[in-house]
């Protein structure tokens, strides 16, 4: 592994400096490296970052020599490595136009992540150091504790795509001023509706009292405000504070409840372990926004290799080389999905919405068809759209705002079904819906979306920790259910039970029949690594 | 259209690599391939002591050389369970993607052979190389290889008989010196020590006056004391792949007859010849295990006319006369024919010539509570107590039986 030459560093500076004076935002500093074969069978397992632990795990997938798609079907590698400074990866003999149409490509990636408020909690970190300061402290703990050390990896693992990247990205971005303070909500809240179980009027009330006195006085709103309910209600500050007592923490994602609660870690002989399962943790905080903005960072990188090399004047003698490249990158397969496509579509879709004035209330009201057709207010404002799209947006939000039937019709976009054809002996695809909403929901469900499991506080105690699965429509798969538990179990250090859904098929009795389906609720409980299953 | 290019359908699995020419695409080499596994099995012992279920699947991967012709490939493969949401099952069965262009709604695009799609859940991935191959993953085919398992019932048959228990042949192979020398293993290990020290390389065209050729790699056929395999005899394969066998009960029907197959070819070589044959309602024979395998399931169940068309072939071709026959089926116990009468018919008629039936009900979830109308038909039948040296029945829940219960299951059936 070793740097581009001076001469290709040079093209990327040029690039970033035009990219630059387009809009983009970014980094001044980024690092390009030529990869060789052999590099790339130690980086593949390791999403890319050379310092990242060792796994023994990776090493089956190395020899297995499939690369690593099946063991990381979420997390594909990257070649654009969102780290302090970016990192990415070249071959070494690449033409110097090709260089240029990659490094725009390239440098659309970089300003996304460091821009999206998705990557937000990445933002301060050199991912690649403090990696490596971890798989170093991983290998020391290894010296003394051997195998067990990649147990706890690997149990970690079983459960890092719960990781709560949600609940770290409501407090990143939560203003600081929006907050209102424990003491309001708990008063607000706790206070008067269960202990006081005052009558909603009389909240409401309250409710506008507090914000007439916070609009008068600002932030000293708050202080005269509870001078009067310390008159009202004599008790309130000794409840309040018997509540910040007992408190129990919310949002807390499994692996965050396992360290602070689990009895197995507390003991001093595996406190070590705690360290392991919060880079295991840390790891796939910092992974989980990339696989939740694929096709907008896809969308958005095609999007200006496209606008700022066909602007470039080295295009010069190759544009259909770039014409060619740039088709097998953008274009929509007439079955099968492109994400780069898609994102790219829907960004210039929305940037000509924005141009014509049409991101707007008042076209919105706007029923006469002729008018909606014709509707140009000519505001330019088409870029500044896409860049409010590029920090604020991520594929759910694109998807679910901007997938209209008018972008469905203008794309003449449709969703495929497949069936058998039994004369045949074949499996046709034929266009099933050219419905806007079909080819929205067919996309929504292709989004990665882990399940939602949470911790039962009233069924959970020492020596039972109870996990419930929010049932979306899907059932977990139930192979992995067994070895998952067992690992959680080895964390917990007890009985550990999940409760989830379960579909079953009720075969049909004759031909014409179509099979029916039945939800069943189901409790699993493993102890000494023995799985039960049970209908609840 | 052209259906054979790959379809993408999931979001993720393009990335810049693969789209962009000059991002460093992954190769295959050849030296990974080469490096031992058995550390990484030591380790996955350990898990056993340390009271962990082992992570290290064989995955056995058929690769199909000519018509009759499957090697039997075992590469490791792990996977990490996690909580994941199934996408298999959902009352929506159908697999969509997304599309562009012209055409009505309801319009056909294009067409993919059924029997492409794997008949069992853990077929392997998309792509080219793994078009010609079948695999699912177990943690020990070893195991069932070195079993010591013995067709049943096994008699001196046919034309081919020989007097003597042992020759003597040219089928050891020794490194070094010998007869005969083995050209093609001793060119697999030139290429494999050319390989550690660098002189093949794939992207190159191999240069054979570059490689080294070392005494310990040439590989001799010495003369050797060999056991004469005289019994010769022909395996019938019989799956049901109709509606009701999707998923969990062709899983455990293919799993174990791979089993069967691979155990079959591994100890009794050419002295097996497999015959295989597919049935819903109708029966139809394949040409190899590959096509066996992969067939994708289909309609209704009507279970006589495989056995009918075994009986025919036997007949047809004379078979019983030189030939031991065995014949594995494999169903979830569904019949349409309730009372099994033609079934009955057939299998006593078969009765008359085979050295054994070996039948497995794998079940289905719902019908655990009663029994199935196979059972039912073989039980009243009393075939399974008055033949009991010729046919055997295995029944066992296809949704939790694993490996370890499915080469239970072939030691019933061949006991």
């Amino acid at each position: 592994m070793y740097l581009i030459d001076q001469h290709t560093k040079s093209i990327m500076e040029e690039c970033k400096s035009r990219a630059r004076d387009a809009g983009l935002k970014f980094d001044k500093e980024s690092l390009e490296y030529i990869v060789t074969n052999r590099d790339l069978i130690e980086l593949s397992p390791k999403l890319m970052i050379p310092t990242l632990y060792d796994y023994w795990v990776n090493d089956v997938e190395v020899l297995k020599g499939k690369g690593i798609y099946k063991l990381y079907p979420n997390n594909p590698y990257e070649t654009v490595i969102n780290s302090r400074p970016a990192i990415s990866y070249y071959n070494d003999n690449n033409p110097d136009w090709l260089n240029i149409m990659i490094f725009y490509h390239v440098i659309a990636h970089i300003d996304f992540f460091q821009n999206n408020i998705f990557f937000k909690h990445t933002w301060n970190d050199d991912f690649v150091g403090q990696a490596l300061a971890d798989k170093r402290l991983i290998d020391g703990l290894r010296s003394e504790y051997g195998r067990w050390v990649d147990y706890v990896i690997e149990f970690s693992r079983s459960i890092d795509n719960l990781v709560g990247y949600y609940d770290i990205l409501s407090k990143t971005n939560l203003p600081i001023n929006m907050g209102t303070s424990e003491r309001v909500e708990f008063y607000f809240g706790e206070f008067l509706q269960e202990i006081h179980k005052v009558p909603e009027m009389l909240l409401f009330k309250d409710i506008e009292k507090y914000n007439s006195l916070i609009m008068e006085q600002g932030s000293i709103g708050e202080t005269s405000f509870f001078a009067e309910v310390k008159i009202k209600y004599p008790e309130f500050q000794a409840k309040f504070d018997k509540y910040l007592e007992k408190r129990k923490p919310k949002n807390k994602d499994l692996m965050e409840f396992i360290i602070d609660n689990s009895p197995f870690l507390k003991k001093e002989t595996n406190r070590w372990m705690v360290s392991v399962i919060n880079i295991i943790r840390n790891t796939a905080l910092y992974f989980s926004p990339q696989s939740r903005t694929k096709i907008i960072n896809e969308g958005w990188a095609s999007y200006w290799h496209d606008e700022l090399f066909r602007k470039d004047e080295r295009i010069k003698g190759h544009e259909v080389d770039y014409a060619i490249i740039n088709a097998g990158v953008t274009s929509l397969s007439r079955v099968g999905l492109n994400p780069y496509a898609i994102g790219l579509r829907l960004i210039q879709y929305v940037e000509d919405l924005a141009d014509k004035g049409k991101l707007n209330f008042n076209f919105q009201k706007i029923n006469n068809y002729e008018i909606i057709e014709n509707y140009d207010l000519k505001t330019g404002t088409g870029k500044e759209a896409i860049f409010d799209l590029r920090t604020n947006f991520s594929d759910f939000m694109l998807l679910n705002t901007f997938i209209t039937q008018e972008f469905v019709n203008l794309h003449n976009l449709f969703v495929v079904g497949q069936r058998i054809n039994e004369q045949r002996g074949t499996v046709e695809y034929y266009i099933k819906s050219r419905n806007a909403q079909d080819y929205k929901s067919m996309l929504l469900d292709k989004l990665q979306h882990p399940p939602k499991i949470t911790i039962d506080n009233n069924k959970t105690n020492e020596k039972n920790l109870y996990l419930v699965h929010k049932f979306e429509g899907k059932q977990l798969i139930k192979d992995y259910i067994p070895e998952t538990m067992i690992g959680i179990e080895f964390l917990w250090g007890d009985q550990v039970q999940l409760e989830t859904t379960e579909i079953y098929q009720i075969p049909p009795r004759s031909e014409d029949e179509e099979p029916k389906y039945e939800n069943r609720r189901v409790l699993y409980t493993v102890k000494n690594k023995k799985i039960k299953k049970e209908y609840i | 259209m052209d259906l054979k290019r790959k379809i993408v359908t999931d979001l993720y699995e393009l990335n810049d690599s693969d789209v962009l020419p000059g991002y460093y695409k992954p190769k295959k080499t050849f030296v990974t391939g080469l490096q031992t596994l058995d550390e990484l099995l030591e380790r996955d012992k350990k898990r056993e002591e340390d009271g962990f279920p082992r992570k290290i699947r064989l995955g056995r991967i058929i690769k199909r050389k000519g018509a009759k012709d499957n090697q039997v490939i075992v590469v490791p493969t792990t996977t990490e369970p996690k909580f994941e949401h199934d996408d298999s099952i959902s009352e929506d069965q159908e697999e969509q993607t997304g599309g562009s262009g012209d055409g009505e709604e309801g319009e056909i695009l294009g067409e993919r052979p059924l029997e492409q799609e794997s008949g069992s859940g853990a077929g392997p991935g998309q792509g080219d190389e793994s078009e010609h191959e079948v695999g699912t993953d177990a943690f020990d085919l070893g195991k069932v290889l070195t079993e010591k398992f013995s067709l049943p019932n096994l008699k001196d048959k046919g034309k081919k008989r020989s007097l003597t228990k042992f020759t003597y042949d040219l089928t050891d192979k020794h490194r070094g010196f010998g007869q005969v020398i083995d050209k093609k293993s001793t060119l697999e290990r030139v290429i494999k020590t050319n390989i550690i020290l660098g002189n093949v390389r794939e992207e190159e065209e191999i240069d054979t006056e570059e490689l080294i050729i070392t005494p310990q790699d040439q590989v001799y056929r010495i003369l050797s004391k060999e056991k004469d395999y005289e019994n010769q005899a022909v395996v019938f394969f019989l799956r049901d792949y109709s509606g009701s066998m999707q998923g969990k009960p062709t899983e455990v029907v293919c799993t174990q007859h791979l089993f069967i197959y691979s155990w079959l070819m591994y100890q009794y070589q050419n002295n097996v010849i497999p015959r295989f044959i597919l049935h819903d309602s109708k029966a139809k024979e394949v040409p190899d295990f590959y096509t066996y395998y992969r067939s994708q399931v289909a309609g209704g169940t009507n279970i006589y006319p495989a056995y009918e068309l075994v009986n025919q072939i036997v007949e047809m071709e004379h078979l019983s006369a030189d030939y031991n026959i065995y014949v594995f089926h494999g169903t979830d116990g569904d019949d349409w024919d309730e009372d099994g009468r033609q079934m009955i018919a057939e299998t006593t008629k078969m009765l008359s010539y085979v050295n054994r039936i070996g039948i497995t009900v794998a079940k289905n979830s719902w019908g655990l509570g009663g029994l199935s109308a196979v059972e039912k038909y073989l039980q009243r039948s009393n075939l399974l107590k008055e033949r009991s040296e010729l046919i055997k029945m295995d029944v066992m829940p296809a949704e939790t039986s694993d490996e370890k219960r499915i080469i239970e299951g072939i030691k019933t059936l061949i006991s």
